[in-house]
């Protein structure tokens, strides 16, 4: 085996964010479609408070899986995700740092960063940035955060997220991502395939439309109740992610129309948008609230 | 003493595209700068890499000159009161103010005195609005809200007159001597002089000059091929953006297996060019050979790792699209129809299967043969299949590669394949008449539903490049021969295209203004009479007789306008007054059936006689309106191919 573990590489990062502050966040147990998601980036985001957090995050995206067959594209695939909340000035240099700690020797590779802005409307954010390209392969999305839940961010962050499964492939050297050596002898297929694979079916084979349907009108429902009630507003975001997935799933199933794909975006959305209003307004004082010191 | 001024604005790196437009301006806007305040001195050098824009500037003075101004206070009757407020606030005492006698009586004036400040003050003090006023298609900002936007965050800023610093702050950056390196080749940061930047900065990296980056890699590329029989597919775009992707670019060739050759040779070049940036590399024969160049931010490979690693990506994307390719083409082209249904085209006009139908109606009212037409029903099946999806540019392309796989004949699948041209103002109009009407066709249904739907331009937003399509539907039209008359077109559409026919005859095809407009003026729905009478124009234009007989009729119609005269009434004979008048008649009558050309001579003289010695505004009413009916008619004769009265002449009337 050429190159770390996936393992290995992941204790890397975590510990090299570690030592530049972060808190190391486990993953968020709730289904979500990138590291974004996780309340930790979506919520801690907003707000004057500074935050420094990293965790893998599994992403689920029912759209992109293959069924195991294919080298490159996972149904779910894992992201660490880095917030730096403010950026400090040299958070480029922190992140080159970060690739040197999982052993890439920068000065036998060619390391560029492309244009590459992000953008999520179901959660009324974007940000600027690039795609951080090594020797052709996008390793990771750089983006500073300009507004998420619709506010306009205080404190500018930036937000690192890694697309692991690649880049430990390339570090070793493998052409499929099953090739990954997940531990020196084990196998990431030996570990995931069966997921890959079951849940390929599930997605666009069996997942019954009807109930999904319903669980989205029942998790928009809950949400819509929560956001009424004060000092709930972590459930009520709960309740967005389960309508982002089950959105997810649908359109895996092939059972969104494009014409109802912009309304059904556009309910996520206002759940979204709902929640960080709720946050902003009860973790921030307003500015007459705040104690002129 | 004249001192030369150096500024580097240090940033994560700037979007290729962005930084040549941002340099200029910068470039402008330092120049303007120095000659408005005085400071003498000329930009000498503007170089930009993705992460620096550096300016130098020579001959810059090391103070303002001072300058004397008179300035006029109150009225002298106003009083020692009022001279004592004025001298005040010119910062001075009652007995510095002089009496001054103007037009309007006597003033009390004072002779001001300003002393030129340092350039170098004048520099820091204006700096900072001045980076900061730089216009960027897309802005950020890094330091909280309501802090400094630019397009990337400022780290750094280097100042210097001669060797002074010149200290400025922008968005908590001091302006200092330390530059910063290339991010793996160079120091993180060292001092730059005025003197010695370039080298400077190379010695850390950085080849601070676009040109040379881009020889650079253009003689690499020679040299990576030279001695084996290919040649780097020419490609100034992006020979242009991988200039500024890089601060110290170096080329390698990589290879792939000859096995995806097989596929077609357009989706590998897109996925070569648009997601790796590689330029493609041919054979003698033009064939494309299983290599291609990458250009590194870096000084060499000397382990080879990275061309392996970009020839590992690049064999990741061709089997994606070998697999889209296959997968893609177990299903019938035309079976994909139906799924247009749900394929929106746009929310307020419908799907692209509704789309597809005009389209096909639109062909046939053009008489476009069984494969025009059925080139056009099938023109957007290619937007379902998983290619498309993975690889947007190369929709229509692969459409007709898939109908051609599919064994559709080359009159059919070239059709599909040409849809989108042009696709600029250079691009090429489809090459065969079955692609122009279905392109064109497909531009005219976009146009006349959008317009419909209200989806109008307005000002710089243009989200569904109508004016493109309008361009494109234009060119077809002209350049490809194809007979159309708009059908179907409202007052606001005929309008909107109006402009795009004067802009292109105008710019593209560059007709004089005037001659434009004139021969507009007698019709411009069909574009090829119009170009046909353009080209007349034009080359009767320098004949001796043609301006003078322009200017005469722009006289006829104000003359007519005058009078109210607005009837097609012929004129009588039996009514002409021999003489001028008559000559006139029968000068027009004889160039009966003749062209234009051939009857300019000989009716100028008369025209200019007829004005000459008749009177229009005749005491017999009969007369007058018989005289205008004249005028008026040969005025209508000739408007057929332009309305004369448009041409701008020297002659006034």
């Amino acid at each position: 085996m050429t190159g770390l573990s996936f393992q290995e590489t992941v204790f890397r990062l975590k510990q090299y964010w570690s030592e530049r502050g972060c808190i190391i966040q486990e993953p968020y147990d709730v289904e979500v479609g990138a590291g974004t998601m996780a309340p930790e980036t979506f919520l801690r985001v907003l707000g004057a408070k500074p935050y420094r957090v990293a965790y893998v995050q599994p992403s689920r995206r029912p759209a992109d899986g293959r069924y195991g067959d294919n080298p490159n594209r996972l149904y779910k695939h894992q992201q660490l995700q880095v917030i730096l909340k403010p950026s400090p000035a040299d958070v480029i240099d922190q992140y080159l740092g970060s690739l040197k700690a999982i052993g890439i020797d920068l000065s036998k590779h060619d390391i560029k960063f492309e244009e590459d802005n992000w953008e999520a409307p179901t959660l009324g954010a974007w940000g600027i940035g690039w795609q951080v390209m090594l020797d052709g392969l996008e390793i990771t999305q750089f983006t500073y955060f300009q507004q998420c839940g619709g506010f306009d961010l205080d404190l500018v962050p930036a937000e690192l997220t890694y697309g692991l499964e690649r880049l430990v492939a390339f570090l070793q050297n493998v052409d499929s991502v099953y090739d990954i050596q997940w531990t020196p002898d084990i196998r990431y297929s030996d570990v995931r395939y069966l997921e890959e694979r079951q849940f390929s079916r599930y997605n666009f084979e069996l997942a019954d439309v009807a109930m999904l349907w319903q669980l989205f009108e029942l998790h928009e429902k809950e949400c819509q109740r929560l956001l009424g009630i004060k000092d709930v507003v972590l459930a009520a975001y709960d309740q967005v992610l389960k309508c982002s997935h089950i959105f997810n799933l649908l359109d895996s199933r092939g059972a969104i129309s494009v014409t109802e794909r912009v309304g059904v975006i556009a309910r996520v959305r206002r759940l979204a948008l709902g929640v960080a209003k709720a946050w902003m307004a009860e973790t921030e004082p307003a500015e007459e609230d705040k104690v002129v010191a | 003493m004249s001192l030369p001024f150096l500024l580097e604005i240090g940033t994560e790196e700037i979007p290729d595209w962005m930084i040549v437009p941002a340099l200029n301006q910068l470039q402008d806007m330092f120049q303007a700068l120095l000659d408005q305040q005085g400071m003498g001195g000329k930009v000498a050098q503007a170089e930009a890499t993705p992460r620096r824009l550096v300016l130098k500037a020579e001959g810059l003075i090391e103070k303002q000159a001072d300058t004397d101004e008179l300035v006029l206070g109150p009225p002298k009757s106003a009083g020692p009161g009022a001279a004592a407020g004025f001298a005040k606030k010119m910062g001075t005492t009652s007995d510095q103010l002089r009496v001054e006698s103007t037009a309007k009586g006597e003033y009390f004036a004072f002779a001001k005195r300003s002393q030129g400040q340092p350039t170098a003050a004048i520099l820091a003090r204006e700096l900072p609005n001045l980076i900061l006023k730089i216009q960027w298609p897309k802005t950020m900002y890094w330091n909280g809200k309501g802090t400094e936007r630019f397009i990337r965050p400022i780290r750094w800023l280097v100042a210097l007159l001669g060797s002074d610093l010149v200290p400025f702050e922008i968005a908590g950056v001091r302006s200092g001597r330390e530059s910063v390196g290339h991010r793996i080749l160079g120091k993180p940061t060292f001092p730059l002089t005025v003197e010695n930047f370039a080298a400077e900065l190379e010695a850390n990296g950085v080849i601070l000059s676009a040109s040379q980056r881009r020889k650079k890699i253009e003689g690499e590329v020679d040299g990576l091929l030279a001695g084996k029989a290919l040649r780097a597919k020419p490609d100034p775009d992006l020979l242009h953006t991988l200039t500024y992707i890089t601060e110290f670019p170096t080329a390698i060739l990589g290879g792939f297996d000859s096995q995806y050759l097989d596929l077609p040779r357009e989706v590998l070049v897109t996925v070569m060019r648009h997601h790796q940036k590689y330029l493609s590399v041919e054979d003698a024969q033009g064939n494309l050979a299983p290599n291609f160049i990458a250009v590194m931010n870096t000084a060499a490979d000397p382990d080879g790792l990275v061309r392996h690693g970009n020839e590992r990506v690049l064999r990741a994307r061709f089997n994606d699209a070998r697999f889209f390719w296959e997968h893609d083409n177990k299903r019938k082209f035309e079976d994909r129809l139906e799924d247009l249904k749900n394929v929106t085209f746009q929310a307020k006009v419908g799907s692209y299967f509704e789309k597809t139908q005009r389209v096909v109606a639109l062909v046939k009212e053009l008489n476009g043969d069984r494969h025009a037409q059925r080139a056009a029903l099938l023109s957007k099946c290619d937007l379902t299949t998983d290619m498309v999806k993975e690889f947007t540019d190369l929709q229509g392309i692969v459409g007709g590669l898939y109908a051609k796989a599919q064994g559709e004949p080359e009159a059919m699948w070239r059709a599909i394949y040409d849809q989108y041209k042009p696709t600029s103002m250079e691009g090429e109009i489809p090459s065969t008449v079955e692609g122009r009407l279905v392109s064109l066709a497909d531009k005219w249904d976009t146009l006349r539903s959008c317009f419909e739907a209200g989806l109008v331009p307005t000002g710089s937003k243009d989200p569904f490049a109508l004016r493109r399509a309008a361009q494109g539907v234009v060119r077809i039209v002209v350049e490809g021969r194809v007979p159309f008359e708009f059908p179907g077109m409202s007052a606001e559409l005929s309008e909107f295209l109006r402009d795009r026919v004067e802009y292109y005859f105008r710019d593209v095809k560059q007709f004089p203004y005037d001659e434009v407009r004139a021969c507009m003026a007698a019709g411009w729905i069909d574009l090829l009479s119009l170009e046909a009478r353009l080209e007349r124009v034009k080359a009767i234009r320098p004949t001796p007789d043609f301006e003078p007989l322009a200017a005469s009729f722009k006289r006829i119609k104000n003359i007519l306008k005058q009078a109210g005269y607005a009837s097609s009434e012929p004129y009588r004979a039996n009514l002409l007054e021999p003489g001028p008048e008559l000559e006139l008649h029968n000068a027009i009558r004889a160039g009966d059936g003749q062209p234009l050309e051939a009857r300019i001579g000989p009716l100028r003289p008369k025209v200019d006689l007829f004005f000459d010695k008749v009177l229009v505004n005749a005491p017999d009413p009969d007369v007058r309106r018989n005289r205008l009916a004249l005028l008026s008619s040969l005025l209508q004769e000739f408007s057929t191919i332009a309305d004369f009265s448009e041409i701008v002449t020297e002659r006034h009337t």
